[in-house]
């Protein structure tokens, strides 16, 4: 290692915080399957964009696998069957994000075999556009909590080139190991779904940036990647947000995506992990996006564990599995504790979104609010640069223009702001209500 | 001594200039104005709220003298007042029908089972942003009296149990708190509509009342008890169609008390002890 190395600082971006990482609970344990539970709840809209339009009736038999509902629309995507057996209802059911949503109800046939048998042709198509066709009809998203349909990351504007891909490993959330184990013990199948998506993108250079508290799944991707050339894998500095799209672009390629511009304008594509490995399934395998990896941890979690299950799990069963629910616990969290949705109620099911179940006995944000003192770390933490605390002040007195003006919208809620407040308020909170403002704002105009 | 004088006469000199300037100015250039919009504004209430359509009361009296909005456009305005501009003015009264904004949940802290503590920030649209407060029904009032801080006529104020209380004599239909309801829950009515569904949630059966006991079940009795396409149920809930006609044996036999007949204020003892003997 040459001098220069040595002293050299890991690469990552400026601003941010670091949140205590409390991975250890999880980070050795390798990734297990639950059994199967009576009833599965699928909502038709688990990603962003229109939501899925069902092709199955109630009281159709389905095969694990089995198209359930097409997409609504380019943005949009598919839904598949996680388990042999019937559609008992297309409902109401509640949702992850607190409200009530159509959701097709699968009750399993305890009787069937539950193997996947592939329907599909295998293997790479020949062109493009049925290559998106096929991703799209799998109904695989982004794995890393956003759950953008992937479909629209791999099909290349007219007019635009992608020259580079980065698979981003961060997983920069704390508590949350689910990327983490994919990349230790699935590396070929990372490796292998980032070269699909070079291949189509006709990328000439990848990356996949990890953490450096993850040692041992850069070792297996490097091992994975096997001298290649055009795929690197980039040690970071641990951070949060490092995991978020513009921050790991800054990170690896010091490239500044500009406000309301997209990573493709820069002729970069950002994938997670995870989707590389749902790509790699479904090309090799024909496995559509029917089951993904979720981090049950948190020091209300008898048995923490990394846990791969069907999608639509009911999250109380989940928990289930994982011994239940320690006394005292007082808040459960869909996601990590950063981003991640409180939830009210554990009857609600595992989404293609939801990367980990946590159940938290001493929640941060717990003492009242104090008045805001100006001292400036919201400011120093906030990767967008923008100045939440001016912001939160214009969202409280409602000044919708003014909101605007601060460039609310290039906040991806990251609740950096939050996490580095001395006075408890909770900015990320009024950052979400400033943005429906300028929602309502231009619906009354 | 002179200079004295002198400054004197010189200061005199322009306040006379710019005196003469602005006599003529006023003669010239006069915009002739009808001084019974002045005598209007006078008899207005002065609370710029909006509720006739209008800008403000000024402009709404400039349409009154020319008579192309009659005085009882303006709700706000007492019977005594609207009578005495039409007094004024020569004209019809033209008393329009008092209108009042009116909540469709009954979901208090009593009825709605309470799944979570909501600790964030103390608004509903706050609240609304994160997985909705703690509340079962997602669709029920959140409790945090957003329209009651909107309200300009302080008409609308949190009961003991958690659900805001319009008052019908306050209350001038001026859509403030219709607007910054981020559920939606509350409408203008007509004070004449006393037939009032307060229940939003589209759950039927015994989904439904598994989070609210006053929730609608969509068990359809108040459409089959009221005159023929008076209440039509539609999305799990009763739409009252001709409200002023419907009667009040459409809400006798609902079983939740989902469905009321409401004179004057919403949520009174009197509506409650109606609701628990149903």
């Amino acid at each position: 290692m040459s001098l220069f190395k040595m002293f050299a600082q890991a690469a990552t971006f400026r601003h941010g915080v670091h949140p205590p990482e409390h991975k250890h609970a999880t980070e050795g344990l390798a990734i297990e399957r639950m059994g199967f539970v009576p009833e599965y709840v699928l909502p038709l809209s688990q990603h962003i964009g229109a939501p899925s339009k069902p092709v199955v009736s109630v009281g159709d038999k389905v095969v694990r696998g089995q198209l359930l509902a097409g997409p609504g629309g380019f943005i949009s995507t598919s839904l598949h069957a996680p388990v042999t057996g019937t559609v008992t209802a297309i409902e109401l059911r509640r949702h992850p994000n607190g409200k009530e949503a159509l959701s097709l109800v699968l009750t399993t046939d305890p009787f069937a075999s539950q193997r996947f048998v592939p329907t599909g042709p295998l293997g790479i198509p020949n062109t493009t556009a049925e290559l998106v066709q096929r991703v799209q009809d799998a109904g695989i998203v982004g794995l890393g909590g956003a759950a953008f349909p992937s479909h629209v990351k791999l099909a290349v504007p007219e007019g635009k080139k992608v020259r580079f891909v980065l698979l981003n490993g961060c997983e920069c959330e704390p508590y949350l190991t689910c990327d983490h184990r994919v990349m230790v013990e699935r590396p070929d199948a990372v490796v292998r779904g980032l070269r699909i998506a070079m291949a189509q993108l006709n990328a000439e250079k990848a990356w996949i940036g990890v953490e450096n508290n993850k040692p041992d799944a850069i070792k297996a991707l490097r091992n994975a990647a096997d001298g290649d050339p055009t795929i690197e894998i980039v040690g970071l500095e641990v951070k949060y947000p490092q995991g978020a799209e513009k921050m790991l672009i800054d990170a690896v390629l010091h490239k500044e995506v500009p406000s309301g511009k997209l990573p493709l304008d820069l002729e970069i594509v950002v994938h997670n992990v995870g989707t590389a490995a749902a790509l790699a399934d479904l090309f090799d395998a024909g496995t559509p996006l029917i089951e993904r990896v979720v981090t049950v941890t948190g020091p209300g979690i008898r048995r923490p564990a990394n846990v791969l299950v069907p999608i639509g799990t009911p999250v109380r069963a989940l928990v289930e599995h994982c011994g239940g629910l320690l006394p005292g616990v007082r808040q459960v969290i869909l996601g990590g504790p950063m981003m991640g949705m409180a939830q009210k109620t554990l009857d609600v099911p595992v989404t293609k979104g939801t990367s980990g179940v946590l159940a938290l006995i001493d929640p941060a944000r717990d003492a009242d609010e104090q008045p805001c003192i100006r001292c400036g770390r919201c400011l120093e933490a906030c990767p967008m640069h923008l100045n939440p605390q001016r912001l939160a002040l214009m969202v409280r007195n409602e000044r919708a223009a003014e909101v605007e003006a601060l460039h609310i919208t290039d906040c991806f809620e990251c609740a950096s702001c939050s996490f580095a407040c001395p006075s408890n308020l909770p900015l990320v909170q009024w950052m979400r209500v400033g943005k429906g403002l300028i929602k309502q704002k231009k619906a009354v105009s | 001594m002179g200079d004295v004088a002198l400054a004197a006469g010189i200061m005199f000199g322009i306040a006379l200039f710019f005196g003469v300037i602005l006599a003529i100015a006023y003669k010239k250039m006069r915009v002739e104005e009808d001084p019974r919009i002045d005598e209007v504004v006078a008899r207005l209430p002065g609370a710029n709220c909006g509720a006739c359509g209008q800008p403000g009361c000024r402009a709404f009296a400039e349409l009154t003298v020319q008579g192309k909005l009659s005085p009882g456009k303006c709700t706000v305005n007492s019977a005594d007042g609207i009578a005495d501009i039409a007094d004024y003015l020569g004209v019809a009264a033209d008393l329009q029908e008092k209108r009042v904004a009116r909540l469709h949940c009954a979901g208090g802290k009593s009825a709605v089972r309470n799944l979570a503590d909501y600790r964030g920030s103390s608004s509903c649209r706050s609240a609304v942003v994160v997985n909705g407060g703690g509340r079962a029904c997602p669709w029920g009032c959140l409790g945090l009296g957003d329209c009651a801080r909107s309200c300009s006529f302080d008409a609308i104020a949190m009961n003991a149990d958690g659900l805001p209380v319009v008052d019908v004599v306050k209350c001038t239909a001026c859509n403030d708190c219709v607007v910054v309801c981020p559920l939606s829950l509350l409408s203008i009515h007509a004070i004449s509509d006393h037939v009032l569904v307060q229940c939003s949630s589209p759950l039927t059966g015994l989904m439904a009342k598994a989070s609210c006991y006053v929730a609608c079940d969509a068990c359809g009795r108040c459409a089959l008890d009221a005159p023929e396409n008076v209440i039509v149920m539609q999305g799990g809930l009763p739409i009252v169609k001709a409200p002023s006609i419907a009667t009040a044996t459409a809400t006798f036999r609902c079983p939740t008390g989902a469905i009321q007949w409401v004179e004057g204020n919403q949520f009174t003892q009197e509506t409650t002890d109606r609701r628990r003997h149903a």
